[in-house]
């Protein structure tokens, strides 16, 4: 084993690990200034110059509440649980590029931890073991609102899981491979996928706010009818491994939407740089795609009230997943024509 | 060398947590136990370079099947009041009748098991080279399987729309 090889991974995934952590914890002031904003408040601005201390505030808080585990409880699940929901929000960070190779001491150096060549199913396989950390929370607390929670967010991810996957074949078809490498590097210059995809795009973008529990989704904590949902019976950093990996995974599945459909660290123009140059604003364009979503996650949590189950079903069943089948059928006519084999 | 050491590690992990599947007193934690022995497995698949059907063994099995036990395990809530206590002469014919089960297979295995090391670089598992084989080689078998998947379904939606259920 290249002992570089070895540092420079290491290296990578402690960044990425902290700048998702970092990004998440940001997330979570920033969502609540925008929901100030929109409702015409002020927001946190207690702890420090314009509350920017309030993440950590909160987090401190989170550390020192009274770590309660109910009496009749699956003991060893119920610690499982948010630790399962973190695990998976986070471990899709692994195959993200990140941006252009950038050189360090003369070594040239992926800005990806992992190039699988199975990167997209890679990420289905991580969103449909996602519904675990949630399922096993539920279930364990030994509370009916946290089971119906918990029965609630699987069937919600098990149902659009399918849409999602449907609708992402139509990208795979487009570039003919499965790594998000190769799928980022066809999407040069102002290349996007989106301008040929975007009936797919948009499918992909409810199902990721539905994969991520987000509102309009978010029947599984529904506060009228379930108390808490899923995590009624949690308590201090589990609740807040709960909650942050909400936060988590949004920062991740927006860094995906950025990376499938808006070119990834791709900008017009870049071919006038090079070199670490041209590495630096990759990047820079990367994340500033990413914030993009996260921001229209919280502006379409903060303007649209929360979903009916039963709407919920009928939207993904009747909708979501005949229109991404229909899609992918003229994708792959238009692919076959424009190949020649008619 | 390492390759080997984590595959030897992984296979008696991989049998240790199939035999806690059958072992635990709990239906939920032998489900979960199952879920784990599939990532073993997926596990072996990557050292073998099958990263495609190590994956596709996640999604299916993990994701999608275990859920669903998953699911209804819940929703049926055992209890350990419930169980009914264990019929001795009906655990003790199980017994005999894996046994000679066993004894059957590992019969007709014999000569095919060969213990060397099974650790073999070849690209056959993964997409392009699967899809390749597939679609030319096995392309009946796999058609005629996609039509049993179909019928299967077409079954299920129509065993659940025969009774009209009158809700209030």
């Amino acid at each position: 084993m290249d002992t570089a090889l070895l540092i420079e991974k290491f290296s990578l995934v402690v960044i990425v690990f902290l700048i998702s952590l970092g990004v998440a914890a940001y997330s979570t002031y920033f969502e609540r200034k925008l929901a100030a904003w929109i409702q015409d408040r002020i927001g946190p601005d207690r702890a420090g110059p314009f509350g920017l201390l309030q993440p950590i505030a909160d987090g401190v808080k989170m550390f020192m509440k009274e770590d309660f585990i109910p009496k009749n409880s699956d003991k060893w699940l119920f610690i499982i649980g948010p630790g399962i929901s973190m695990f998976t929000a986070l471990i899709t960070s692994t195959i993200i590029p990140w941006g252009p190779p950038i050189e360090i001491f003369g070594r040239q150096i992926e800005l990806q931890i992992a190039d699988f060549n199975i990167g997209i199913l890679f990420i289905f396989g991580v969103v449909s073991i996602g519904v675990y950390g949630i399922m096993i929370g539920g279930w364990a607390s030994n509370n009916k609102y946290s089971l119906f929670g918990a029965i609630r967010a699987s069937s919600q991810m098990i149902s659009y899981e399918l849409a999602m996957g449907i609708s992402l074949i139509t990208i795979i078809l487009l570039t003919g491979s499965l790594s998000l490498t190769d799928i980022v590097k066809s999407q040069h210059g102002m290349n996007w996928n989106i301008f040929y995809q975007p009936v797919c795009f948009l499918i992909f973008f409810i199902c990721s706010l539905a994969e991520t529990n987000r509102a309009p989704f978010d029947l599984a904590e529904c506060e009228s009818e379930l108390v808490g949902g899923y995590h009624t019976e949690y308590s201090s950093m589990k609740l807040g491994l709960f909650l942050f990996a909400e936060y988590v995974s949004m920062f991740i599945s927006s860094a995906l939407m950025a990376i499938l459909f808006f070119g990834g660290y791709n900008f017009p123009g870049m071919d006038y740089f090079d070199g670490n140059t041209l590495a630096i604003l990759g990047v820079l364009a990367f994340f500033t795609k990413t914030f993009l979503f996260i921001f229209v996650f919280m502006w379409i949590r903060w303007t649209i009230p929360r979903f009916r189950f039963d709407q919920l079903m009928h939207l993904g069943w009747k909708t979501l997943i005949p229109a991404a089948i229909i899609n992918m059928l003229i994708t792959a006519i238009v692919i076959a024509f424009h190949k020649g084999w008619f | 060398m390492i390759l080997e050491l984590i595959s030897i590690i992984l296979g008696g992990m991989t049998i240790g947590s199939a035999l806690m599947v059958i072992l635990s007193k709990h239906p939920i934690r032998s489900v979960l136990y199952l879920v784990i022995t599939f990532f073993f497995i997926s596990g072996h698949f990557i050292l073998m370079n099958a990263q495609f059907i190590a994956i596709v063994n996640i999604i299916v099995y993990a994701g999608a099947i275990m859920v669903l036990f998953l699911f209804v395990l819940m929703l049926l809530n055992l209890n350990k009041v419930d169980e009914k206590k264990t019929n001795h002469p009906i655990s003790f014919t199980a017994v005999i009748a894996g046994g000679a089960l066993l004894l059957v297979i590992l019969a007709a295995l014999k000569d095919g098991i060969t213990f060397t090391n099974t650790i073999v670089k070849s690209d056959v598992g993964l997409v392009e080279n699967l899809g390749t084989l597939l679609f030319s080689k096995y392309v009946v078998p796999f058609e005629i399987s996609s039509i049993l998947f179909i019928s299967a379904m077409v079954g299920a939606v129509l065993l659940a729309k025969r009774e009209k259920q009158h809700i209030d």
